[in-house]
């Protein structure tokens, strides 16, 4: 071992050591204080019931299908309306500048609308037009509220990475005798929709969560599941099943977000 | 002399206040192989960028074949099949192999189906050293070869004229000679070339004429002997003197 690597070697160990004691100590004091909080046994009782999370998870488990289908469906159509909204934001055609204003107006209202908001909206609002059936479905709708925020915030996130790249890309695609519509289609916007992959990750671990406010509108995905569970045997413990159920799918989901996002930064730098 | 392949009749640019070329004439004849000279901001790259309508000129014309490409709302797409031009910094397409980056122009812009194309471009491959290189990525390549690549992807328009950028300011020294022999092997063909250029035993070497550049006109121009070797003008002195030190 060289001189240099003994060094880092013990100072790695130090670091350890430091780090292994400060989480144990902190591990001991949650566990010693908690139990000592005057309502402890009745929150243990009503959210961490053993026999009710056992009982309840499979069901819960079958619900979450629901939500995994909601977002399986949403996730085409948002980004389907996010490239075509990006690319109306940077069109500089004069005959297409309402299309470009559309664009503006589009991404203004539905980012800056709270989603559970249009959810209520829409979901409500539009069948109470009085729409046969199945147009009243609030699949339709729940979906359609999905659809215009999240859509709003792909095209953001393309049309940064659009403009992220350089314009020599441009010139020379140019330059080659390509039109403008190719240059877009064949240098732009693959160069461009890579490097938004990670920012769109993130995008989709937030989308499958907030298919989870469909339940005000009716389906009976995960959430309203454990509302059901909760009503029937009062506890809440269904509740923390959700949760765990969002997280098994969510914290991987992030953490491979990360990993592309590092992955880009190192490529890069 | 022939008719021009190229003509230019008082090219005017600025951008903002800054004026870079002040009042631009010049004629580049078939076949010829010019060379621009210059100090950096002297106005070179932006009168090859005015020579293909990359930068629209602000004032005077451009004449390819006697047709005037500077007309304000010409359309240039067309007329960039027949001008090829080459940067200072390659400006491959990172996210498609070497022989992706050469066909994609081919075959959008003069619907060439695969088969024709892939023994055309391998033939260039080959022909330039590169055959080993096609299916690779552009940040798999050094700096030559990627300059290179980016000449085969002009030429594989099958261009008239070519246009060259500095094309080996943003190489490291050992491999400018790999891409200066390319354009040798242009200079066999009868290719029209204008090259804005550091490398003066190159353009010494090849060159059909030299023009100097500076402030925004051609302050001299003449055969590569007459330039170098007796320059009339004082600025084009003082301008060898500092690159020849």
């Amino acid at each position: 071992m060289t001189r240099r690597a003994a060094y880092e070697a013990r100072q790695r160990r130090r670091a350890n050591l430091i780090a292994g004691a400060s989480t144990l100590a902190v591990v001991v004091l949650i566990v010693l204080l908690v139990p000592r909080a005057p309502g402890w046994d009745a929150v243990r009782a009503s959210f961490f019931d053993a026999e009710i999370f056992v009982r309840t998870f499979p069901d819960l488990l079958r619900a979450f299908v629901l939500d995994v289908a909601i977002f399986a469906w949403s996730v085409p159509m948002i980004f389907a309306m996010g490239l075509a909204i990006a690319l109306a934001r940077g069109t500089h055609n004069p005959a297409l500048f309402p299309l470009r204003i559309f664009g503006a107006v589009y991404v203004d209202l539905f980012r800056g609308i709270p989603v559970v908001l249009l959810v209520y909206l829409v979901g409500f609002g539009i069948p109470g037009l009085g729409l046969p059936r199945p147009w009243n479905s609030p699949y339709i709708w729940g979906t359609v509220a999905l659809v215009l925020t999240y859509s709003a915030y792909v095209a953001e996130v393309l049309r940064s990475g659009i403009e992220s790249i350089h314009t020599s890309q441009r010139n020379a695609a140019i330059c080659l005798g390509l039109s403008e519509r190719d240059t877009m289609r064949y240098v732009i916007l693959p160069q461009a929709i890579r490097r938004v992959v990670p920012a769109n990750m993130n995008m989709l671990v937030a989308l499958q969560k907030d298919v989870a406010l469909l339940s005000f509108i009716g389906p009976v995905e995960i959430l309203r599941q454990a509302g059901i569970f909760k009503s029937l045997l009062a506890n809440f413990t269904p509740y923390v099943g959700a949760a765990v159920i969002f997280l098994m799918v969510t914290v991987p989901a992030t953490r491979y977000a990360d990993y592309l996002m590092n992955k880009d930064r190192n490529a890069r730098s | 002399m022939p008719d021009p392949r190229l003509s230019l009749r008082g090219v005017k640019k600025s951008f903002d206040d800054v004026s870079v070329l002040k009042g631009i004439d010049m004629d580049v004849a078939p076949g010829e192989m010019l060379c621009l000279i210059g100090a950096s901001g002297s106005g070179k790259s932006t009168l090859l960028r005015c020579m293909n309508g990359l930068e629209p000129v602000d004032d005077g014309a451009v004449l390819l074949d006697g047709v005037d490409i500077a007309e304000p709302g010409f359309d240039l797409t067309p007329i960039r099949q027949r001008i090829g031009i080459v940067f200072q910094s390659f400006n491959l397409f990172p996210h498609m192999t070497t022989f992706e980056n050469v066909c994609l122009a081919p075959r959008r812009v003069l619907s060439e189906n695969r088969d024709s194309l892939h023994p055309r471009i391998t033939a260039l491959f080959e022909r330039f050293g590169l055959a080993a290189h096609m299916h690779k990525y552009p940040d798999q390549l050094s700096g030559g070869q990627q300059q290179r690549v980016a000449v085969i992807r002009a030429l594989a328009m099958k261009p008239q004229t070519m246009l060259f950028d500095e094309i080996t300011s943003a190489l490291d020294p050992e491999l400018v000679g790999e891409v200066l022999d390319v354009l040798r092997q242009l200079r066999d063909e009868g290719i029209t070339m204008v090259l804005a250029t550091h490398e003066m035993g190159f353009a010494r070497e090849l060159a059909d004429r030299v023009c100097f550049m500076d402030q925004g006109v051609i302050a001299e121009e003449g055969s590569p002997d007459q330039i170098f070797s007796a320059p009339q003008k004082i600025r084009t002195r003082q301008f060898l003197a500092s690159i020849l030190r």
